[in-house]
């Protein structure tokens, strides 16, 4: 079988667009849907994994570990069915959503749970101390959590962070299932249309990897920013996919 | 609030449908795991064997599967596996070949990290009993790796469930297929993505509540 690379200059049917710039505008959106994700991710993961070490207030955690079992063990593409189809019929004010949003939540709930995780990880593994500290200086739970804990806590957690970030960049392929115009879309669509299917999943895959180690290099970048002087941080382990 | 009736669902249907769908991701998660666990041991060997090439060979190829999304790896083996072996392959057969080159990779990451786990006085002192490499690896360290790594192996074996609902992609029938089906068939296609969601969230949750109390109970005492 022979190589045929000019298949990416060939017209893809919609008026004037080659299917390397179909596939350039796939990526666009594969971007989009993953930092948009990114932001939902972090801020609810941010916020759900300190809820669960506010241990005054049981019902906080306890609602938070709801939280985090609910998003972590629901498989991510039932869950962007979930928020496509069945969360707009159950509340009808839903049914005006463009997808691309429907999904970005769906995404960024589901990242948001193993964020809280390592979170809650992150400040447990402090020294009793720092919050002691915080107290000592007079600090209200939310400043010792602003200025005291969370700094050090998101600090510690940056390796596991960082493999979390690349899973959510992986993970934004699920969101071919409700046809937003990502690369794991065009790679199907593109494959049945040219019968090219090797030469396009390469382009794909090749994609998919560069985006990845763009991330690995964006998070070592900003690990290197915050960086404590003499402080050492021992890795942890992030699992899954 | 409302419009979602979940009457529609009834034995006659789970057992028509769904039964099927759900016995195909059991099956695929069981097999992929094993072979899973099987090729990543081997893949983890290979790394931390000091021979270059076996190790160059078994570092592209996890980090590769890696750095690539699932549904991808999916559709790629859907595409080539017809070409190598010359004739059309079912999707539940391309799926299964699938995710066990694809866990393999995760696999042996806990792997490798559970075979470095173990002291490395039991492997001199294997050594010292005049064990070779291989005696050394299947009567010492792997089977203290083994014990030190199950939970983690368990908790993979869980999100691996998860994962294979997104055979969705090459269209096999697993579990989500079957809800699908016999949603569309009976017009109830929100009902029957709820009732999905809610037995994977039931066999997971129920999972990884098992897997913390064996953690409790297997972890070696030092």
């Amino acid at each position: 079988m022979a190589w045929d690379w000019q298949v990416f200059l060939n017209d893809d049917g919609s008026g004037g667009r080659t299917y390397l710039q179909w596939m350039m505008d796939a990526w666009g959106w594969t971007v989009s849907v993953a930092a948009s994700a990114w932001v939902v991710a972090m801020v609810v993961g941010a916020l759900v994994g300190t809820m669960r070490t506010l241990t005054d207030n049981p019902w906080l955690v306890r609602l938070a570990n709801v939280w985090v079992e609910l998003f972590r063990n629901i498989p991510l593409l039932v869950q962007i069915f979930l928020w496509y189809f069945v969360v707009p019929k159950i509340f009808p004010v839903m049914q005006g959503i463009p997808s691309f949003v429907l999904v970005v939540f769906a995404l960024g709930f589901f990242t948001s749970a193993r964020i809280a995780e390592q979170v809650r990880a992150g400040i447990q593994s402090l020294p009793k101390g720092q919050r002691y500290a915080g107290m000592a200086m007079g600090f209200t739970t939310l400043q010792t959590y602003r200025y005291v804990l969370l700094p050090m806590a998101f600090r510690i957690i940056l390796p596991p962070l960082t493999s979390e970030s690349m899973n959510l960049l992986k993970n934004s392929s699920v969101a071919f299932a409700v046809s937003i115009a990502e690369l794991t879309m065009f790679a199907m669509q593109a494959q049945e249309e040219t019968s090219r299917g090797i030469e396009i999943y390469i382009a794909v895959t090749g994609l998919y990897a560069i985006s990845a180690f763009a991330v690995n290099r964006i998070m070592s970048f900003i690990e290197k920013r915050v960086q404590i002087p003499g402080y050492v941080v021992a890795g942890g382990a992030g699992g899954g996919h | 609030m409302g419009g979602l009736d979940l009457t529609f669902v009834s034995w006659d249907i789970i057992s028509k449908f769904v039964l099927g769908g759900f016995m195909f991701s059991i099956k695929l998660t069981i097999i992929a795991t094993i072979g899973g666990i099987l090729f990543g041991t081997i893949l983890a060997l290979m790394r931390l064997s000091g021979n270059k090439a076996l190790t160059v060979i078994a570092t592209v190829y996890v980090n590769g599967m890696r750095s690539v999304p699932l549904v991808m790896v999916i559709l790629w083996f859907f595409l080539l596996v017809p070409l190598i072996t010359g004739r059309p392959v079912g999707a539940e057969l391309s799926a299964t070949i699938t995710f066990i080159a694809f866990e393999a990779a995760y696999f042996s990451e806990i792997m490798r990290a559970g075979i470095q786990s173990i002291p490395r006085g039991q492997v001199h002192a294997g050594q010292a009993l005049g064990m070779t490499y291989s005696q050394n690896m299947r009567l010492v360290v792997l089977p203290q790796a083994f014990r030190n790594m199950l939970p983690v192996l368990l908790t993979q074996t869980i999100i691996l469930f998860q994962d294979t609902s997104l055979v969705y992609a090459i269209g096999a029938y697993d579990l989500l297929k079957g809800f699908v089906t016999a949603g569309k068939i009976y017009g109830r296609p929100e009902e029957a993505y709820l009732m999905a969601a809610v037995l994977y969230f039931v066999v997971c949750f129920g999972l990884s509540a098992l897997v913390k109390r064996l953690q409790n109970k297997i972890a070696i005492i030092r």
